[in-house]
């Protein structure tokens, strides 16, 4: 929790001034989708990776000895997982309003909640699939530093991509986290880069495929 | 009497490591069956293939009729296990644990209301149902991991190690349970252990494993006959020889070694 409250109270103030002379507006209002999106993604990956803790430490044991489909425990891990880390993003946003951000709750809210959800789903099925390959904590920095962190960096959740070089877009355009960002940005402030549409439809698709793969390699796990 | 467990020529592989082979022996409905052999014989590995944690490489397995590779759910709703390790969810409290198991077996909410005060009940744990597990000691968690076993009335109940670690009269407690089950219920108990005298007092009958394969069978008498012994721990010796096996490193100093290893 701690991490995206420093990021958008260190840079939101920090950075505000040049944003607002580069002629782009109030940084915090730009900024705090993106560390919305930073939050959900990190509670995402833990509560997916958590499996290989629950292997370790024996839960897990119960759940695959128990007659019930590996789908239906990847399914109630992932959803429940995407819930809590959604209540978290609502969380920060909340934290952002006492810091100055401001939005039109009544319009915005249905919308927001759906991105927060999906870019959730996106990220606890991603967790799930990283931990089910993994047998212990060793490599788990790794992927933070190597998978999440640049996915997160490159997603215009810290800088517009409108005017930004032209290899950066293109990474962008790559990155998952892009189309939920900018969902964000549009649920929240109506202004979007892909358009809401595009985002929506990369997000559902992915979100279908990636709990496809996080399932696949749930249902191999062995204990 | 006829067989709740069978098994035939069963063996796992791991790569080049045979770490069960092709082993066979069965399991009489409402026995009490002690499943004993030295570290890395093979124990850890055969149970996970009878409670369908675990593909065999070949051979057949049949638990209460069901093939545990084709009929994984059948399998499943006709035994309870209670792990050497614990399996509970620490943060969630005695009575969460217990709710959450009726609700992975199937039951309805009323069963669930009543079995879960029954069982809970039986194990002397009622009044810390809303406990946090992780407050528990090691024998606390233990009989809750029994009762939450014995929720969904399963025909079988495996218990590997069960009285590992407890105080004389925890371990009483839990054998007093594990017989009342078996003559009240005729539960078929399978278990595994390394106190000898409780085999030997508990067991019905024995199987010995050692580097994979089965190398006794049969009652403790019998086993005793067979190697000219007083005691079953004698009789153990005999069979596997005094040499002190090599076990893998348990989860819990394996996370002790990780986190060394981060400083």
């Amino acid at each position: 929790m701690g991490q995206p409250i420093l990021f958008l109270l260190a840079l939101g103030f920090g950075f505000g001034p040049i944003f607002q002379r580069a002629g782009q507006g109030n940084y915090l209002q730009f900024l705090a989708p993106g560390v919305v999106a930073m939050s959900i993604i990190f509670f995402s990956v833990f509560s997916g990776v958590e499996i290989i803790f629950d292997r370790q430490f024996g839960f897990l044991k119960e759940t695959l000895a128990a007659p019930v489909s590996r789908v239906s425990i990847m399914l109630g891990r992932t959803l429940g997982g995407a819930t809590v880390a959604t209540l978290q993003g609502l969380l920060v946003i909340a934290i952002a309003m006492i810091a100055g951000f401001r939005f039109n709750v009544l319009s915005s809210l249905p919308l927001l909640l759906l991105f927060m959800f999906l870019i959730a789903v996106v990220f606890t099925a991603l967790g799930t699939a990283i931990g089910s390959l993994m047998r212990d904590f060793h490599g788990f920095q790794l992927i933070v530093n190597f998978l999440i962190m640049p996915l997160f960096f490159l997603s215009g959740a810290l800088f517009p991509l409108e005017g930004s070089p032209k290899a950066i877009m293109t990474i962008a355009a790559l990155d998952p986290l892009s189309y939920g960002v900018d969902g964000l940005r549009g649920a929240l402030m109506q202004t979007t880069h892909f358009g809401l549409h595009l985002d929506l439809l990369v997000l559902l698709c992915l979100s279908a495929a990636i709990i496809g793969v996080g399932a696949y390699f749930f249902s191999k796990v062995q204990v | 009497m006829d067989s709740i467990i069978e098994v035939n020529n069963l063996t796992k592989k791991f790569g080049d490591l045979t770490a069960v082979d092709s082993i066979s022996f069965e399991v009489k409905k409402g026995e009490v069956f002690a499943f004993l052999g030295p570290n890395g014989a093979g124990k850890s590995t055969t149970i996970k293939m009878l409670t369908t944690l675990l593909e065999p490489t070949s051979g057949e397995v049949k638990v209460a009729g069901f093939d545990v590779g084709k009929q994984e759910s059948e399998v499943r709703h006709s035994f309870g296990i209670v792990f050497q390790d614990p399996s509970l969810d620490e943060d969630l409290t005695a009575y969460e644990n217990m709710d959450l198991h009726g609700v992975l077996y199937g039951l309805n909410r009323k069963e669930r209301k009543e079995r879960v005060e029954g069982l809970m009940k039986f194990v002397e744990l009622w009044d810390r149902q809303k406990d946090l597990v992780k407050r528990f000691s090691g024998g606390m968690k233990r009989r809750l991991e029994i009762a939450r076993g014995l929720l969904h009335h399963p025909k079988i109940l495996f218990l590997d190690e069960p009285t590992l670690g407890l105080d004389p009269q925890t371990r009483n407690h839990i054998w007093n349970y594990v017989k009342d089950m078996n003559q009240q219920e005729q539960m078929t108990i399978f278990f595994t252990t390394h106190y000898m005298e409780e085999a030997q007092r508990i067991a019905g009958r024995v199987a010995v494993i050692d580097h994979g394969k089965i190398i006794a069978q049969g009652s403790p008498t019998e086993l005793l006959a067979q190697t000219s012994t007083q005691s079953l721990e004698d009789a153990f010796l005999v069979l596997t020889g005094h040499e002190i096996r090599e076990e893998a490193p348990d989860n819990w100093s394996m996370m002790r070694n990780i986190r060394k290893a981060k400083r």
